[in-house]
């Protein structure tokens, strides 16, 4: 059974310049102990999403409709206590910026143990053995000594373990974690993906993982759900995804990153560009949101916006070209 | 043979820190501790490494955007590190500068026409009025920006178009050689796929050389000719794209290359994890830089700095384990 359905789910802002359709008729599903990544450029909505998931958007100005269902009930429906209760405990987030999400006046060990006492009733000590445990498991050396330092005093892979630490503390079901590496340099990078990695076998936790990174996307996710403009415009499993990608901006999308080892193998080539840009989502869009970049597009995708279609098992597409699947089946 | 366009001799730049109570005891940051490099005209050399290695005050020193330490910058065979006032602004011509963030390295106040004029007025290249504007527009074109562009101001573009402006801007002082620092490492990728490949025609097209700092290595290999690591202020090793992409020496660049995820699922894989952080370049350690994080570090590492040593016609490590490699890997 999932664990989360979204269900058509809008999120519009109210700007001086209309409204901003930052997500617009979204829907996916997690299952349990699933990882789930969505990809797609700035603007896409991705984190909107995810904020929304949490319903960490500000009312006013944004809006957010549709339907949030996490273990059967609709989050959307919830009072702010009954939401308060679910989030950093059943739901947690990692945010991109591990210096500026924890708070630089307290202890390490005093915003792990915070989750701890709010939602599981420990008291100080137990919550802060527990803490130490926390971070003995996302491997920061001399636990003992850290839960006591601030964040300052950590360098910023140390920061993102601890952010993790706090966001696991409390055994979420479901972990969103809006692009975790970004900020990272590369060798930090894979420290932190290996760490998620044996923590997601050990803890089992279902995870949202939101990057630009197809390279991230490729290690940790099994199923990828692409956006563009605020919609969802492709959605497979991550091996049938970057095998036989079906619409027309996922295909630009891996033709638009080299990969490495290029030159070695003499498969080095002028790289894919997406001529254009993003359209403004303050302005209704009529048709397909890619129309205006897509190399395909007709008159028939620029009045008509392509639903989801099946193009091949557990693989879905909005486009009116894409073909379907003789490749996977 | 002609001399290299530009040529780096154990350059130095520290940079004073106050520590101690009321800031008394002065500390420095080794950012560059001693780097040589060149650049042939044309060619593309990488800047490869982490935060805090020291890539970006390498360009900067280039720039002559402050005073180095110690060291020589040589451009075209003139020393451009002590160079007068007078002379440095007919040099400052030659190299020019495209930033990582497009959004504060443009002036909001000015016009794009404005900020396309500026240096060629500033170089004395336009002979009249009409050959600036004519140079102008060309820029808009050569960078493939509409001409009516020109009366907007930088906040009506986005990211990619910005950068775009940037990279016009630096071509207007008909530069030989362009310091790329992260240059498109803000941008989405498709954006990004688009300005390197403008970036490739116009180092085709004007014969441009390329600094090209960065920390993407995909894109560098994409890009680049020849490629310098760096760890800690120093060069580990630099070689040509062939070597350093198919037989990494250093044990640092072999754990850079592996680490980087692949957008290939199911790909095997064996990264080579390194334990902890970079140290701080403010008391880097003793010996090697990189023995506190590497994994094949041996007594030797810890007390004696390695230099750089050619291991082929043109690749140089900086490694113990390198000793003579040259005699036993013939």
């Amino acid at each position: 059974m999932a664990l989360l359905e979204v269900d058509n789910l809008q999120t519009h802002f109210r700007t001086p310049g209309g409204i901003n359709r930052a997500v617009d008729g979204v829907s996916f599903h997690v299952n349990e102990g699933e990882t789930l990544a969505i990809v797609g450029e700035s603007g896409c909505g991705k984190s909107v999403t995810s904020m929304s998931l949490m319903r960490l958007i500000p009312e006013p100005p944004g809006r957010i409709a549709g339907a949030i269902r996490f273990a059967g009930r609709d989050l959307l429906q919830l009072s702010d206590r009954e939401m308060r209760a679910i989030r950093g405990n059943d739901i947690s987030m990692i945010f991109q910026e591990p210096m500026t999400s924890l708070n630089p006046v307290l202890t390490v060990g005093r915003q792990i143990r915070e989750t701890l006492m709010i939602h599981q009733g420990l008291d100080k000590q137990a919550a802060e053995a527990h803490a130490v445990e926390m971070l003995t498991l996302v491997g920061i050396p001399e636990p003992k000594r850290r839960v006591r330092e601030y964040p300052h005093q950590l360098s910023g892979g140390m920061r993102q373990r601890v952010m993790i630490a706090i966001a696991l503390a409390c055994n979420p079901k479901l972990l969103i974690a809006d692009e975790p590496t970004t900020a990272l340099d590369v060798t930090i990078q894979a420290q932190i993906l290996k760490l998620m990695l044996d923590l997601k076998r050990r803890v089992g936790a279902a995870i949202i993982l939101i990057t630009h990174d197809l390279g991230v996307v490729a290690e940790i996710a099994e199923r990828v759900m692409v956006m563009y403009a605020g919609r969802k415009v492709e959605e497979a499993p991550v091996a049938e995804l970057f095998r036989s990608p079906r619409h027309p901006y996922t295909q630009g999308l891996l033709g638009a990153v080299p990969r490495l080892g290029s030159s070695l193998t003499g498969t080095a080539r002028r790289l894919a560009e997406i001529p254009g840009q993003v359209p403004d989502l303050r302005k209704p869009i009529t048709g397909c949101v890619f129309a205006g970049r897509c190399a395909l597009a007709t008159d028939l995708c620029r009045q008509y916006a392509p639903g989801l279609e099946e193009k091949g098992p557990r693989h879905v597409a909005a486009c009116h070209y894409a073909a379907k699947g003789a490749v996977a089946a | 043979m002609s001399p290299p366009l530009l040529q780096v001799n154990d350059l130095k730049k520290h940079f004073p820190v106050k520590s101690g109570l009321f800031g008394r005891k002065s500390e420095f940051v080794y950012a560059v501790d001693g780097v040589s490099f060149e650049i042939a005209r044309g060619e593309t050399l990488s800047l490869v490494g982490e935060s805090g290695c020291g890539k970006s005050t390498v360009g900067r020193a280039i720039l002559r955007l402050f005073d180095i330490t110690a060291g020589q910058v040589i451009l075209d065979g003139q020393r451009i590190d002590d160079a007068h006032p007078g002379t440095m602004r007919q040099m400052r011509r030659r190299v020019q500068v495209v930033f990582q963030d497009p959004f504060s390295s443009l002036n909001p106040r000015m016009r794009v026409r404005d900020i396309l004029a500026e240096p060629i007025r500033n170089f004395g290249l336009a002979k009249s009025a009409e050959d600036l504007e004519v140079r102008v527009t060309s820029l808009m074109d050569t960078v493939r920006l509409p001409r009516e562009a020109l009366n907007r101001r930088p906040h009506e573009f986005s990211g990619g178009q910005r950068q775009r402006i940037g990279i016009a801007r630096a071509l207007a002082a008909e530069p030989e050689l362009i310091v790329c620092d992260e240059a498109v490492s803000a941008l989405d990728v498709s954006v990004k796929a688009q300005i390197v490949n403008l970036l490739q025609d116009l180092q085709s097209e004007f014969g441009l050389a390329l600094l090209f700092i960065s920390h993407d290595l995909a894109i560098v290999e994409h890009m680049t000719h020849r490629v310098a690591v760096m760890y800690l202020g120093k060069i580990v090793e630099i070689a040509p794209r062939r070597e350093i992409f198919a037989a990494p020496r250093h044990p640092y660049t072999r754990a850079l290359l592996s680490a980087v995820p692949l957008p290939e699922p199911g790909a095997q894989r064996n990264p080579i994890i390194l334990k902890g952080d970079v140290p701080s370049p403010i008391n880097p350690p003793k010996g090697c830089r990189f023995h506190t994080r590497c994994p094949l570090v041996f007594d030797r590492c810890r007390v004696e700095e390695p230099v750089l040593r050619a291991t082929g016609t043109e690749q140089w490590v900086a490694c113990h384990l390198e000793d003579g490699a040259v005699a036993t890997s013939g």
